[in-house]
């Protein structure tokens, strides 16, 4: 079976008995794309990733990964996908160089090339010099680099990452990204989760789902324009301040931390900047500049995200 | 009282041959909000855990609250709060019931704790969740449950070390939400963090690396500490361009950005370079334009410095 699509399911549902962890989601990831999956904590998102991946059966649903039925070929689809989860499954008590023979065994990666994949593995990661070191002794970095190495030992179509990056510090996260970005270069389809709105950026193309429903697709500039509110960004000497005074003011429909500045919601930009600059004037709190800006990917996360929120509970109570 | 909560002066700790931390000189006021960043590995655990005297120092001294790590550790204890990565909440008790529980552990009279109870979930957006066992909370609902048990005591100083990692960006504004609140009441906060978007929001900022102290000042100050510059360059093929211009110039100063290319640069006449670079692989540069540096372009940059300086 050829296709453009690396992955494409329909109406894809699981259920753990009365819960319904994912809700019909369909999409479809274009074959040498990075495809980033975000949601909240919760939402669904590593249930779906372990479906894909052939781990977890779906309740029902259609599709198929690198060719292969998800329904019927689970199997066959764990042979040509690499995954790594968020607890790097990596043995700790053996060395690097353990840990990737024994994961070419796992992967039945032929003996011919085994050699020359572990010297590729100990190359990108930049472990070379720690071959012979204990896993449990490495650095988070070098860990996460190695369970990427580890995955993808047996050079798969597609690999399957989730939140490959949490609690790593930010040098290693761009280290890693910039893997992410090789491997894709050279015709790697990469599925990816995170919680790093900066990372989102990096995706060729995004979908975001919430309480096990897909709430909008897109590339990262396509949904910042999804959402219909202008934004504001805010320079201010004492963001907090502003911060709880602009929450009461009933001139945003919401306001938030960003990094050392501030971004509100509002309906009208220009309206807006005048009279927020006012408000925080009158209540000795000078800005040093406000400005209508893009929406940040975090933006449009939050944004969308409570929306959904607000119509479940409406939903709720009616 | 003090204006200055945490005061450390030559402090170290070593782990047989390996110092984690070493000539660490730091202060803290009150009220401050201090934030802790820096590479895996790099001290920060090690620097918190003596800190909050539950590491002995190996050399040097800090005071805490008041109180030197040395001869003070219960005093210090009894004055602050620690959240660490893998904070003690029970999975079987409900959410109401592990914050009466580190009540009870921290002897909160009990006239004071029902209204700081209610105020505590209030913030945390926990309220109608207060019945359900922790064990059933997503991870972000789990570490603002960590947040308000370490609050319930008022401590004076309240340390978090990386409380916010793998929380998605709707639960991490609730949680900063508490913090503020609790910085407008006068509590010190010192949090390290892996997210740099939060550390530009600390009043002052500290950067470890191999075990000391590199940098530590304002946000404004640190980026404003950048020799360089960044560009933001706007490509045809940006993914073709990354991998050239990584290659040509190192895969440290050069990354994707929401499809755009942000490029390190200390010296002006590069550009032609990258120009000849771009042209050569095939694809051309659309627009370009100098940005303000963040403070994770100053942490990367920093870092490998400092590492190219280190002696092998």
């Amino acid at each position: 079976m050829s296709t453009d699509y690396a992955v494409e399911v329909h109406d894809l549902t699981r259920k753990f008995g009365d819960f319904v962890a994912v809700d019909h989601v369909s999409l479809s990831v274009k074959a040498g794309q990075v495809f980033g999956f975000l949601g909240p904590n919760g939402a669904g998102k590593s249930t779906t990733i372990r479906m894909l991946c052939g781990l977890l059966l779906p309740s029902s649903g259609s599709g198929q990964v690198a060719g292969f039925d998800i329904m019927t070929e689970s199997e066959t689809i764990k042979r040509h996908i690499g995954y790594m989860s968020q607890k790097f499954s990596l043995y700790d008590d053996l060395s690097v160089e353990e840990n990737i023979d024994f994961f070419s065994g796992i992967y039945n990666v032929p003996r011919a090339t085994r050699r020359e994949r572990k010297d590729w593995v100990l190359e990108m990661a930049g472990l070379a010099d720690k071959r012979d070191n204990l896993t449990r002794s490495l650095a988070g970095g070098w860990k996460q680099r190695l369970a990427l190495g580890c995955a993808v030992l047996h050079e798969p179509p597609i690999l399957f990452l989730d939140e490959p990056t949490s609690g790593v510090d930010p040098l290693s996260r761009r280290q890693f990204w910039d893997l992410i970005a090789q491997m894709a270069h050279q015709g790697t389809t990469v599925f990816v989760t995170t919680h790093y709105m900066e990372e989102a950026e990096y995706c060729d193309e995004l979908a975001l789902i919430s309480r096990g429903k897909m709430i909008a697709k897109g590339t990262p500039a396509e949904l910042k324009t999804i959402i219909p509110e202008d934004i504001l960004e805010i320079r201010v000497e004492n963001p907090f301040e502003a911060l709880e005074q602009l929450e009461n003011s009933g001139l945003v429909k919401d306001v938030a931390l960003f990094g050392d500045t501030l971004h509100a919601v509002v309906e009208d930009a220009d309206a807006a900047t005048v009279a927020v600059g006012d408000f925080l004037t009158e209540h000795g709190l000078a800005s040093t500049g406000i400005v209508q800006v893009r929406p940040s990917m975090e933006d449009v996360f939050v944004s969308l995200v409570e929306l959904e929120d607000r119509k479940s509970a409406e939903g709720a109570q009616t | 009282m003090s204006d200055i909560a945490i005061q450390a002066s030559g402090l170290g700790r070593a782990f047989g041959d390996m110092w984690a931390v070493r000539g660490l000189e730091l202060e803290v006021r009150r009220g401050e909000i201090f934030g802790l960043v820096g590479p895996d590995g790099a001290g920060k655990t090690t620097t918190m855990r003596m800190l909050t005297g539950i590491l002995a120092a190996s050399e040097g001294d800090a005071t805490v609250a008041g109180f030197s790590i040395q001869d003070g550790d219960e005093e210090i204890k009894a004055r602050i709060s620690y959240m660490s990565q893998r904070f003690g909440l029970y999975g079987d008790l409900t959410v109401e019931e592990n914050l009466r529980f580190y009540a009870d552990l921290y002897e909160v009279p009990r006239r004071d704790r029902e209204p700081l109870e209610e105020r505590l979930l209030g913030f945390s957006n926990l309220t109608p969740f207060r019945k359900r066992q922790a064990r059933n909370l997503s991870g972000g609902m789990k570490q603002k449950l960590g947040l308000a048990c370490a609050l319930i005591h008022k401590p004076e100083i309240l340390f978090l070390d990386e409380p916010t990692n793998g929380v998605d960006p709707v639960s991490r504004r609730d949680f900063w939400r508490i913090l503020y609140a609790m910085l407008k009441e006068g509590v010190t906060i010192f949090v390290s963090t892996a997210y740099l978007d939060e550390a530009e929001r600390c009043t002052r900022v500290g950067l470890m690396h191999r075990g000391r102290l590199i940098q530590c000042d304002t946000p404004q100050k640190l980026k404003q500490g950048l020799t360089g510059q960044l560009l933001e360059l706007e490509t045809e093929q940006p993914r073709v361009a990354r991998e050239a211009l990584a290659a040509q110039l190192g895969s440290g100063r050069v990354s994707l950005f929401g499809g755009m290319l942000h490029l390190y640069t200390e010296d002006t006449t590069e550009a032609e370079q990258v120009r000849g670079i771009l042209k050569e692989a095939g694809t051309t540069i659309l627009a370009e334009k100098i940005i303000t540096p963040t403070l994770e372009d100053v942490f990367i940059h920093q870092v490998t410095q400092d590492d190219a300086e280190a002696p092998a």
